[in-house]
């Protein structure tokens, strides 16, 4: 089966399909059509204890402190062996571990952005934006925004409070909603009847009975799994609980998702294989476990991209802490991706093929290749994917 | 003109409309349909003209007349003053009561101590304590142009000091931005918003926060940094597509070079350059230090401009506020604000017209907005910001009633996505409906008009004290009477007399397409 032609097929009935009203558009996502969520990690995470270079020697000398052991089948707390080159931090391996067995998960090194300032929002901005570093020219404008502006019944969903600038600027309404903490809706359904009745001769009748909808809706779909997978808590406390809600909207009714995840800005007492960059990646890879195992068959047409705006200093500070980096780490997941490798463009790490004497360089740019995973994916044309990235190279990575 | 502004009445008390609510709700608030229920128009000019009303405002506007209420605001002669309780809120905040060049010595020292501390706990807890320090001075920064937003006077001015404050954006999070930011927005931007559109560029091109913000403080010969020159003239002046090119950028940014925030401490070497001493430039905090500069000659949109020092920027600024191009770019950015999304051609050539005429008195400009018939057709169609939503919410239901607390203010502009202080791009948050009326926008705001109605907030709670269970605002006012419900449209006053409780009615009142259109 060529899995792209399947997924052409799959992109090209989605776009056929009607319009459709707001409960229509809530359970209507066709049943084959690829499912996609971003997974944005806010503050730049520490991917050198994440995807250790375990085969550099320079790796151990720039992180007394930090730096997580060389695999060894004797010690629980050391790297798991990816290959020769690269370990995984062991505080995954009850999560991604066995999905990277599976051939589930890539992690794409040397990753990033062209933008150099090493600035959390300018970077996080621009990633969004997802126009080129130096000729942006629209500030209102989401890459996701854009793509889903090129798929049009394709249901999209910014699981956040606000709508995040990536799915900004489209010329239809994209919801939002955080399924982190409590969901359940501040008004009840005949509250939000009167509400949404007050605006039904105005252009935003639709904006505001959808606003008010989701959110019931919402709760009430996620009452059953709330029961069981929390046993009745209302607040999704944990990363796991949160990621579950988001697969069962992704499951039955969204296609193109998003979701941020803050606390990465680890300059002081990071830690290795404890610590709160530890605490903080058990968290985020048992989140991304459950999404895939909530998700069910349907993992198996699911992508998940997790990105973070930069990679950190290479060397350890005075704090037992890492600075502001540039290229990171990237990871890719799902069911069918070609998975369990390390992808792109890697180089030996030492202190002369640093950036700066820092950090690391950017071998491949997030905008080619996301390009190249969503025109594979999507079985987007050169022209969609202009719109979406304007002036990449999508770099095709081979990932789906 | 106050009224009541409690129930006799246990505070959960189910109504079936409002106006079984009014005779419900003791003598000073029995009020019926008011027979001096100003007009339509009115109603609709006054909704435009401030951050929609309060009772203060409508007295006012009564007592003097839509010319001479105009003319007052536009002469801008009264003072901004806030209610006392307001002012001495505002008196406790440290960004208020400490000037902004001790703020700015105040952070060298804090720098200087953690640089010669060893690494260890220690410094970490003090780099934290700065970090702390830093948000608490933009939350007071931030809190500090609410209230002014709430309860000035002139609410015109207020109006203005906002829209200048998103059109010279700055962005609060950025280097030294939170220590400046108040100074920015109080003596930058306020005392020339209804003045002269040059020296509004001027005041904020010698803000130590534009030149933080935008870079210029690290433009120096052989050294240029383009970053504000562009903006100055892409965002602030002339608009892109204007027709000024990249060599009318580098020249603007080599004009500029020299100007920054002065140091604290350490002088520049004047003594031992005679000549640069006599062309030494300090205003406040801002700086011109001609060592600094490059003192070739320029050509700037056509125009020679001679190697002299500070004066180059003088000229520049004249040269490009008396572009067509910049009245036509100001006045068409002011009518997006004030009257429609995709303003009138014909109201912007008018008001164009005005600014070059009048040398960009924006006072002059905004007289010819408000006064025209285009304003007038606009009425119900401008959607609010959530800043307009926030603080129009806050003036109808507490209606001068002193805040205790502007905090959830600030909280409920970050759920709603318009931060003050916090545009990371230099753009300035959108004006148009777009921006803020996405579903989950809608359901947001909603909320929050739930949060206002009900009073389940800390609006009235002194910071650090457990909240004031209870109180809620009531919005069955005079005020109410005499403006909001003769116009009311058929759904809304539906929803109105659906309402089961004050509060409920509150929350609809507030979420209403009548409130939250104007």
């Amino acid at each position: 089966m060529k899995r792209r032609d399947f997924l052409r097929a799959a992109a090209a009935s989605a776009l056929a399909a009607p319009a459709l009203s707001f409960s229509g558009r809530l359970f209507a996502g066709p049943a084959s059509a690829p499912r996609f969520l971003l997974v944005f990690l806010r503050g730049g995470y520490d991917c050198n204890n994440l995807l250790v270079p375990c085969g550099s020697d320079f790796y151990y000398e720039s992180r007394p402190t930090l730096a997580i052991a060389r695999p060894d089948a004797s010690n629980a707390n050391s790297a798991i062996a990816l290959d020769g080159q690269w370990g995984l931090n062991p505080v995954l391996r009850d999560s991604i571990y066995p999905l990277w067995q599976k051939r589930q998960v890539a992690f794409v090194p040397f990753a990033g952005t062209d933008d150099l300032s090493r600035s959390h929002f300018e970077t996080q901005d621009n990633i969004e934006s997802g126009q080129a570093g130096n000729q942006r020219s629209d500030y209102r404008s989401g890459f996701m925004a854009r793509l889903s502006g090129q798929m049009r019944s394709v249901p999209s969903i910014a699981f956040t409070d606000a709508l995040p600038l990536t799915f900004q600027g489209a010329s239809h309404d994209i919801p939002n909603l955080s399924l982190r903490g409590n969901t359940k809706p501040v008004f009840d359904t005949r509250q939000a009847g009167i509400l949404a009745g007050m605006y039904k001769d105005t252009s935003l009748a639709s904006a505001a009975s959808d606003g008010l909808e989701l959110r019931q809706t919402v709760s009430r779909e996620l009452q059953d799994e709330m029961m069981k997978a929390n046993r009745g808590a209302p607040n999704a406390k944990n990363f796991a609980a949160e990621t579950q809600r988001i697969a069962t909207m992704m499951r039955d009714q969204y296609r193109l998702g998003f979701v941020d995840v803050g606390g990465w800005d680890t300059h002081v007492n990071q830690g290795n294989t404890t610590g709160p960059l530890a605490n903080n990646l058990a968290n985020l890879g048992m989140g991304l476990a459950a999404y895939a195992d909530a998700l069910g068959d349907e993992w198996n047409n699911t992508v998940v991209v997790v990105v973070s705006e930069f990679g950190r200093t290479f060397r350890e500070n005075g704090n037992k802490g890492t600075d502001h980096g540039h290229g990171t780490v990237y990871w890719v997941l799902g069911g069918k991706i070609n998975g369990g490798r390390i992808a792109g463009e890697q180089i030996a790490i030492s202190a002369q093929t640093l950036l700066q004497n820092r950090d690391y360089p950017v071998l491949t740019n997030y905008r080619d290749m996301l390009g190249g995973l969503l025109a594979r994916t999507w079985g987007l044309s050169g022209s969609q994917l202009q719109a979406v990235f304007p002036d990449a190279r999508p770099r095709d990575l081979q990932l789906v | 003109m106050r009224v009541a502004t409690k129930p006799t009445h246990g505070s959960l008390r189910p109504l079936l409309a409002a106006a079984t609510l009014v005779l419900a709700i003791g003598p000073g608030a029995a009020i019926a349909r008011s027979p001096q229920a100003l007009s339509q128009d009115d109603v609709d000019w006054l909704r435009r003209d401030g951050f929609d009303l309060d009772s203060a405002t409508v007295a006012r506007y009564r007592d003097l007349g839509r010319s001479r209420y105009l003319d007052q605001q536009l002469d801008d002669k009264g003072s901004d003053a806030l209610p006392p309780q307001i002012q001495a809120l505002i008196n406790g905040f440290e960004v208020a009561s400490t000037p902004t060049g001790q703020l700015l010595a105040g952070l060298r020292d804090e720098q200087e101590k953690l640089k010669a501390m060893p690494d260890g706990d220690d410094k970490t807890a003090a780099k934290k304590a700065q970090q702390e320090h830093a948000n608490l001075l933009l939350q007071q920064a931030q809190q500090i142009e609410l209230l002014h937003a709430i309860y000035g006077p002139n609410q015109l001015k207020e109006q203005m000091v906002w829209f200048w404050l998103n059109h010279f954006s700055i962005y609060g999070a950025k280097g030294r931005v939170r220590w400046v930011a108040a100074d920015y927005a109080q003596e930058s931007i306020r005392p020339h918003a209804l003045g002269k559109f040059r020296d509004l560029v001027m005041a904020t091109l010698q803000s130590p926060a534009m030149m933080e913000f935008l870079d210029n403080a690290q433009n120096a010969k052989g050294h240029v940094n383009e970053n504000y020159a562009r903006e100055l003239m892409e965002l602030h002046t002339l608009g892109v597509g204007s027709g000024y090119t990249q060599q009318d950028v580098q020249q603007l940014a080599l004009i500029l070079t020299g100007s920054g925030v002065a140091p604290l401490r350490d002088r520049p070497v004047l003594d031992r350059h005679p000549r640069f001493a006599a062309q030494f430039v300090r205003n406040g905090l801002f700086e011109f230090n001609p060592m600094r500069h490059d003192y070739s000659d320029k050509v700037l949109l056509g125009q020679k401009i001679r190697g002299s020092g500070f004066n180059e920027v003088e000229q520049a600024v004249e040269l490009i506020t008396r572009q067509p191009a910049c009245a036509q770019f100001i006045s068409r950015k002011l009518a997006a604000y004030f009257v429609a999304d995709d303003p009138p051609p014909a109201l912007v050539a008018k008001m164009a017209h005005t600014f070059q005429r009048t040398d960009g008195d924006i006072a002059e400009v905004m007289r010819t907005m408000l006064e025209s018939k285009e304003l007038s057709t606009s009425y119900g169609k401008k959607f609010k910001d959530p800043m307009q939503f926030v603080v129009s919410s806050v003036r109808v239901a507490y209606d001068g009633k002193p805040l205790a607390n502007a905090k959830p203010l600030i909280n409920w502009l970050n759920q709603l996505g318009e931060p003050v202080f916090g545009r990371l791009t230099p753009d300035g948050w959108p004006l148009d409906a777009s921006g803020w009326s996405s579903s989950g926008q809608m359901a947001k705001r909603f909320e929050i008009a739930g949060a206002i109605g009900t009073g389940n907030n800390r609006l009235l709670t002194p910071e650090g004290l457990p909240r004031n269970g209870g109180d809620f605002p009531m919005l069955t006012t005079r005020l109410y009477y005499d403006t909001f419900d003769p116009y009311l449209s058929a759904p809304t006053r539906d929803a109105l007399a659906k309402a089961t409780s004050q509060q409920e009615w509150n929350t609809f009142l507030l979420s209403s397409p009548d409130f939250n259109y104007r």
